[in-house]
């Protein structure tokens, strides 16, 4: 049952995108995520939307398995594009009921939020489908080294994302089965009314509990008996290289964003509108 | 009154890279009172195969008999099912939560909607079916030995009163005196009540000294089924599929092929001591 939460978690397959340095994938999700904002053109969006598609068909990770990610946000999805619609004034009135009011802002900002937060959310969440939490704090330590001279703790601050990324699924699976022995010995945890649903997580929630704290326990033992005293000198089996395809996924990626903050400087908003 | 499974087949995480079929095809039926073994390699279905009895995990196709109930028609009470098959998880005292150990051995009873008194009764009763001392009744259960723990997480599933108790690898992690301890105490209530046991375990000699039927699990399928002197003859067979038989058997074997008229059926060390002392007398 709640394993089926896929948003955020490595999906294994054999593709380039794969393979990719994650540092290049890191900063291309940014740049992606930036790009999202630079323009409010439809034909900006159908280039974000081909770039997108693109990189969704490199990276073999079903498309069924992608919107499967996006079931959790579609409530926020609903929220924001509601209040985008009717609290955004400005240009033709559409419609208008009582205290409901739809302009031609309004129905445009929306229908762009939406388009957005999903392009967002597919986007960031391809990153984490196509790299191990490993390669992703990684990535991220290698990125922020500079900040080491102003003395912030990259290594330790990376290390703490390593662990607690390794903690989703270890705790998703302990969550699962306490659920389930609960469920075993008759627990209801799906009728009653908001007060009785909170009350019947109480059986789930301090033994999950119990469990964090004696892994994080037996975490920081076995790493203590393997002399782990944090960053200082310590190297890495597999250093971090550019390679050919990590430049060219540069390359595709700045072309694209070019495109997109040139679309978006010339072609004017109003183009997509009837 | 028996669990009867017919072609059960269960897929994880169907369509997606994790896709694995954890039951291939598995059929059986159990009937009340039978003590009954499975035993497999890690990932061989062992764990999902119990799930599906109390209807936690629903198959993927197939069905199930609870006393001639398909449990997956529809408007089939899960909550009444479940109240018949208690099952023990693998280290069931992960699951403790309650201030004390009554009241957590409670929980299971007062879900089934029992009065309050009623709960506390059967609660006691559970706890002096496991052998907990009374003395501890009110410590927190987060305060106990390992082996006092999983004793509270048993009496709490005990505690519902199921026709059909299941308990998955019980021993694990446990010293021998608790192991011992606990396997007598179900073989003692198995007797007593007539409840079905189905135990899932790693040990061959503990399910050689307690059960009274085997079923051998191995990549989803059911391998073998019958009483542990048939499935242990097959002990070069288990062996190919990552498993052994019981010690015994193999000194047995060892013995007959070193021309000593032995029988080589004794799966317990007393009935393999006896066997051999017949063999000198004769």
């Amino acid at each position: 049952m709640i394993r089926d939460i896929t948003i955020g978690q490595y999906y294994p397959a054999k593709s380039i995108l794969h393979r990719l340095d994650p540092r290049v994938k890191i900063v291309c999700t940014l740049l992606f995520l930036v790009s999202l904002f630079l323009q409010k053109s439809i034909l900006g969006y159908a280039i974000a939307a081909v770039f997108l598609s693109a990189v969704i068909h490199l990276s073999k990770v079903p498309f069924k398995y992608i919107v499967k990610g996006l079931k959790p946000i579609i409530m926020l999805l609903m929220i924001t594009v509601l209040f985008n619609l009717f609290l955004t004034r400005g240009g033709e009135v559409l419609f208008h009921k009582w205290i409901f009011t739809v302009t031609e802002l309004g129905l445009s900002t929306a229908v762009f939020m939406a388009i957005r937060l999903t392009f967002l959310i597919i986007g960031s969440s391809l990153m984490t489908f196509t790299t191990t939490p490993n390669a992703l704090t990684d990535g991220i330590e290698k990125l922020l080294h500079p900040l080491n001279k102003v003395k912030v703790p990259v290594h330790e601050i990376a290390m703490m994302m390593s662990i607690a990324l390794r903690f989703i699924p270890i705790l998703l699976e302990e969550t699962d089965k306490i659920m389930k022995a609960q469920i075993a010995r008759g627990a209801d945890l799906e009728s009653g009314n908001i007060i009785q649903k909170a009350k019947a997580m109480i059986p789930i929630l301090v033994p999950l509990f119990v469990s964090a704290f004696r892994r994080a326990n037996d975490l920081a033992m076995a790493m203590e008996s393997r002399c782990y005293r944090g960053g200082d000198g310590r190297t890495k089996m597999k250093p971090l290289v550019y390679r050919s395809r990590d430049r060219i996924a540069y390359l595709v990626t700045i072309i694209y964003v070019i495109l997109i903050f040139v679309v978006g400087r010339f072609v004017p908003f109003h183009i997509w509108i009837f | 009154m028996s669990i009867k499974a017919e072609h059960l087949n269960y897929i994880y995480s169907p369509g997606t890279a994790y896709e694995k079929q954890a039951l291939k095809d598995v059929s059986f039926e159990i009937l009340q009172g039978q003590f009954v073994g499975i035993i497999g390699h890690t990932g061989s279905g062992k764990s999902t195969l119990i799930q599906h009895l109390n209807g936690l995990t629903l198959a993927t196709s197939g069905s199930l008999f609870y006393e001639g109930k398909n449990i997956y028609d529809e408007g089939c009470d899960m909550k009444a099912l479940r109240s018949q098959v208690g099952l023990v998880f693998q280290y069931p005292e992960h699951q403790l939560f309650e201030v004390d150990v009554l009241t957590d051995v409670c929980f299971g009873p007062k879900n089934q909607g029992l009065t309050p008194d009623e709960c506390e009764k059967r609660a006691k009763e559970a706890l002096e079916l496991v052998g907990f001392p009374e003395k501890y009744y009110k410590q927190s259960p987060f305060d106990l030995s390992g082996g006092q723990k999983r004793r509270v997480a048993i009496a709490g599933v005990l505690a519902m009163q199921p026709k059909v108790l299941v308990l998955d690898e019980p021993t694990a992690g446990l010293d021998p005196k608790g192991r011992d301890e606990i396997l007598d105490q179900v073989a003692y209530l198995q007797k007593e009540t007539g409840m079905t046991v189905i135990l899932v375990s790693h040990s061959m000699e503990d399910i050689a000294k307690y059960v009274n039927r085997i079923m051998v699990m191995n990549h989803g399928e059911k391998l073998y089924d019958g009483t542990p002197k048939e499935v242990f003859a097959h002990y070069k067979e288990l062996e190919s599929v990552g498993l052994a038989a019981p010690q015994v058997t193999y000194i047995m074997n060892a013995l007959a092929d070193r021309k000593i008229e032995v029988k080589t059926d004794a799966i317990t060390i007393e009935e393999a001591a006896d066997e051999i002392m017949r063999s000198f007398h004769d």
